[in-house]
């Protein structure tokens, strides 16, 4: 009798496990892809800018210094939304904006910064979508924290907010600022 | 009438043969043989569920524009699978890898047809066990 009753149990064990695996998978962020760079060092870049072609934006401009990259286009509406929040972010001065236009017209993407604000120390002009390649882009807006050493510290994607910025991107930046001194 | 069937099965025939591209991107069609099945093990980032052979996105064609450039270099094709795995790491191939925490993915198929053959032995030899007519259970006909 003992032994024909643990038999019963062993349908709703196996259940059991296999509601812990539904559990875990849909409750999984299958969105976010963790990017391969976090703590290797940035891709270098070299572009023309969007504010003025015939000036370049890249990679040897920050030699030593922490930046954000920030990927973003006109055709992403994320990258609208997200737009008031870079502005304030740019305006707090922690830290140099670098804009990373990704695929875009550039007449488009020069009134978009006329119209709205720039909040870019610079936005290199990636028409052909090559540098975003390089670094693991795959759908805007995306933002990279680099450090002083040129080392990838973080990245988000999905439309930043102020919250989110003094949530993950802040701590990271103090950190990594008193370490320099 | 047949003149204009001739121009649409002709039709027809090319555009299945350009399905990727709008014109095929090697004239060797041993490396264009070799740029479609790439293409196939490479995932569209944008959507997931498509390879960048399948997919219209942008991103998919400018990995399809990286890999026959990175073909046109002579890389091998682990080179090229590096290249890709670098930028958008493992989940840009379509086909998961075998590493140690993939290997319960590996041999789940194995393991539940085990598991099966298992439970269907020990229900075999226990009713083969049992006497030939049953005291317990007299049958349909008994009451």
């Amino acid at each position: 009798m003992k032994t024909a009753m643990w038999r019963y149990l062993v349908p709703v064990g196996v259940f059991a496990i296999l509601i812990g695996f539904f559990v875990v998978g849909l409750n999984r962020d299958k969105e976010t892809i963790p990017s391969p760079l976090i703590g290797k060092p940035a891709p270098q870049f070299d572009l023309s800018t969007v504010e003025d072609p015939s000036r370049r934006v890249g990679s040897q401009d920050f030699a030593g210094k922490m930046y954000v990259l920030n990927v973003w286009a006109t055709w992403c509406s994320g990258c609208r939304q997200e737009h008031e929040a870079l502005l304030e972010i740019a305006s707090r001065g922690e830290v140099p904006l670098v804009g990373l236009n990704w695929k875009d017209d550039l007449d488009l993407a020069q009134r978009w910064l006329r119209e709205l604000g720039n909040p870019y120390v610079a936005s290199g002009f990636d028409v052909e979508g090559r540098v975003a390649i390089d670094w693991g882009v795959y759908g805007a807006p995306e933002t990279f924290l680099i450090d002083s050493s040129g080392k990838v510290l973080f990245k988000h994607i999905a439309p930043i907010t102020i919250e989110i910025w003094e949530r993950d991107f802040v701590p990271l930046i103090r950190a990594a600022k008193g370490e320099g001194r | 009438m047949r003149v204009l069937a001739l121009i649409l099965a002709a039709w027809l025939s090319v555009q299945s043969a350009w399905a990727i591209d709008t014109a095929p991107a090697f004239e060797d069609p041993a490396m264009q043989a070799r740029y479609e099945r790439l293409a196939r093990e490479l995932r569209c980032l944008v959507c997931r569920s498509e390879t960048i052979a399948d997919s219209n996105a942008p991103l998919a064609a400018d990995l399809r524009r990286q890999l026959r450039e990175l073909m046109q270099a002579g890389k091998s094709d682990e080179e090229i699978m590096k290249y890709m795995t670098d930028r958008y790491s493992d989940y840009v191939l379509y086909k998961p890898p075998l590493a140690p925490r993939t290997w319960l993915l590996w041999a789940a198929p194995v393991l539940f047809v085990l598991g099966g053959a298992a439970a269907a032995v020990v229900v075999i030899l226990r009713k083969s066990r049992l006497p030939e007519d049953d005291p317990v259970d007299p049958g349909l006909g008994a009451s």
